[in-house]
């Protein structure tokens, strides 16, 4: 069952130039990217820096206007929808934030940031709200002592589990990761990893992984989405992009990944010079005269990619 | 391996006042950098791997750093010398590069002023003749249309140009060794393939020796020759780059391998190291260091006072906890090639 859907979403930006600063063309931020969340699945949306991926997921939770297109959430558009009337929908979607050290208040207990979104939207009373607290910190592991703790006596691991606490407190069943380990080290990185899955089966959780990762995103979703400038350049289960990739930037993308295993050296080389080749050759192929990606068109019931 | 050694760092021990007492990042590490051989430290951070380096280039503030064994670089002892003597050295024979290109550049600078800055400093050249080499530096790092970068500043580059550009300075003097401290991680991935073809092109072509530091073990698996393992201050494992990713030992390598998430096979689930790495002034100076992240493996498993010793010809490994060590979560076996397909 589709728990989201983006319809055409669009988040231009001006650029405003020459006789009174008239609007003279646009940054096409996002540009026509149209995908489904189902509920219980983790969708991930790849690509490099500029892609469009985090504006998008911001464009999603109303961080960020949409120029034109439909965010349906259960049903209801919330790009129509006013302030006062988006105020229930936020409850649902909380969002995981990329850096740690700067996405709580140093100057706020644990105690607060985490009950923040509580005072928000429920009346409880100190002792309740207190215990509420409690219950998430110990789910994501911490101790209930933290709670009159300060964020920078916290390791960055920890300080990420209490960005997920506080976006738990609530219930949601939609959370978006704007690239929530890629400020953490390698072993900490596999903690909050393997607990996003745990929590994710016990709450019923909806993810959209926004990463630029390939390794995590391999790990961690079900579907995958690739933007490339703006657009979805290939769509798909994450067993179809990585082992039978269709779309040139796809390709690209995967054969950069440093292979693992110092045996697949020569071979890794080889394989990214012959990509290279064809991206050459074929770019014409895969992208309009203004350097656009097609529309993606269904090549199976799940794999879609952007050709003519 | 029947290469010249060019760096044979001794007995070198970097520590870090903190309040009144002095406490060592990098401690007791011995290794040699032979010539036209890429050499990668790895491990998490604050293992001393970044330490370990800018004590090669001298870059720390002397009143809070205390430096202690030797350096010897082409037969001088880079610590006995006065900051005259190795600033000849540095810039010219050891180049650095460093992780974030883009505070790395002086952003007032044209690009070509700061590749000639380092030329002004080492090599007695005219002003045709600096314009002249930069421009082919420039061409050398694959910037396309050299003689319009040249006149370029920072900010009007792309993150991957930028980064050619801090390779560019790094190489103006035609160094014997670089220090190349993460200098992928900033970048996208394929601009990220782009630099570490252009590194290994640059070695091949140009002779140098690298020493590549990151955190990333793919691009480790992609450059190097021989890999270091530091834990907590101390290499624990030292060996050739396919032992280290094939025939792991020591319970930090195989934990390490275990615990990244990989684009080519999938896992059900990453193995988590436990604890984390203790600050420095926290650090047990006695036994094995990593113990308390393996406290599933018993204490009398562990050597007292571990050294880094020889298991087998060019492969090092400290401590003898690796002969008992397990994974207690799971069947894992610790090296890549096990178990995946």
């Amino acid at each position: 069952m589709a728990l989201l859907n983006v319809n055409h979403l669009k988040v231009y930006y001006p650029v405003r130039g020459g006789f009174f600063r008239r609007v003279v063309d646009h940054v096409r931020a996002v540009d026509d990217v149209s995908f489904t969340l189902n509920k219980g699945e983790t969708y991930g949306l790849v690509g490099e820096s500029g892609c469009g991926k985090t504006t998008t997921g911001r464009a999603i939770i109303g961080l960020i206007r949409a120029t034109a297109g439909e965010v349906l959430f259960e049903g209801t558009d919330l790009t129509k929808l006013r302030r006062r009337e988006f105020h229930p929908y936020r409850k649902d979607i909380q969002m995981i934030f990329q850096d740690p050290y700067s996405s709580l208040n140093p100057r706020k207990r644990v105690l607060d940031i985490v009950a923040e979104p509580l005072r928000n939207f429920e009346r409880l009373s100190p002792q309740e709200e207190r215990q509420k607290v409690q219950y998430v910190l110990e789910r994501v592991g911490l101790s209930a002592e933290s709670i009159y703790k300060y964020p920078h006596e916290f390791s960055g691991g920890q300080r990420q589990r209490i960005g997920i606490a506080r976006a738990l407190t609530l219930n949601p069943k939609l959370i978006i990761a704007d690239e929530p380990v890629s400020a953490l080290d390698v072993s900490v990185q596999a903690q909050v990893l393997n607990f996003m899955k745990e929590i994710q089966q016990e709450y019923g959780l909806t993810y959209l992984f926004i990463s630029h990762d390939l390794g995590i995103i391999r790990h961690m979703c079900d579907r995958i989405g690739i933007m490339y400038r703006g657009r979805l350049v290939e769509e798909g289960t994450s067993e179809e992009i990585f082992t039978n990739p269709q779309h040139i930037y796809t390709k690209r993308l995967l054969s950069a990944i440093p292979n693992a295993d110092p045996r697949e050296r020569g071979r890794q080389e080889a394989l990214r010079r012959e990509v290279e080749k064809e991206y050459e050759q074929s770019y014409s192929r895969y992208f309009d005269a203004n350097g656009r990606a097609h529309p993606l068109k269904p090549i199976s019931p799940t794999h879609s990619v952007a050709i003519p | 391996m029947a290469k010249q050694t060019l760096l044979e760092i001794e007995e070198l021990r970097v520590s870090f006042r903190i309040g009144d007492d002095y406490y060592a990042a990098v401690d007791d590490v011995s290794l040699a950098i032979g010539e036209n051989e890429v050499v990668a430290l790895v491990g998490e951070s604050g293992c001393g791997k970044s330490a370990l380096a800018l004590s090669i280039m001298g870059l720390h503030p002397p009143e809070k750093t205390k430096i202690e064994g030797r350096l010897h670089f082409k037969g001088t002892n880079l610590l006995s010398l006065s900051v005259a003597e190795l600033n000849r050295i540095r810039g010219k024979e050891i180049g650095m590069i460093f992780q974030d290109p883009l505070t790395a550049l002086n952003p007032l600078m044209t690009v070509g002023r700061q590749i000639e800055e380092s030329m002004d400093y080492h090599l007695r050249l005219s002003a045709a003749e600096k314009k002249k080499r930069t421009i082919v530096l420039l061409r050398k790092v694959g910037i396309p249309e050299p003689e319009k970068v040249y006149h370029r500043y920072p900010h009007e580059l792309s993150g991957g140009m930028r980064q050619r550009v801090v390779i560019a300075i790094a190489i103006a003097c035609e160094p014997a060794l670089l220090i190349a401290d993460e200098p992928t991680t900033a970048l996208d991935v394929t601009i990220q393939a782009q630099i570490i073809g252009l590194l290994k092109e640059l070695q091949r072509q140009m002779k140098t020796s690298i020493i590549l530091i990151t955190h990333d073990l793919g691009v480790v698996a992609e450059m190097a020759d021989r890999v270091a393992v530091m834990y907590a201050g101390e290499i624990v494992e030292l060996a050739d780059v396919d032992t280290i990713f094939h025939r792991p030992l020591h319970p930090y390598t195989r934990s390490l391998l275990q615990s990244i998430p990989s684009a080519q096979t999938k896992k059900e689930r990453l193995h988590v190291i436990q604890g984390i790495v203790p600050p420095l002034h926290k650090l047990p100076r006695r036994g094995c260091r990593f113990q308390p992240r393996i406290s599933w493996i018993g204490a009398d498993k562990h050597e007292s006072d571990p050294k880094l010793r020889e298991v087998e010809p060019g492969h090092w490994v400290r401590c003898t906890c690796y002969q008992h060590f397990y994974f207690p979560d799971d069947q894992t076996v610790g090296g890549i090639g096990y178990g995946a397909s």
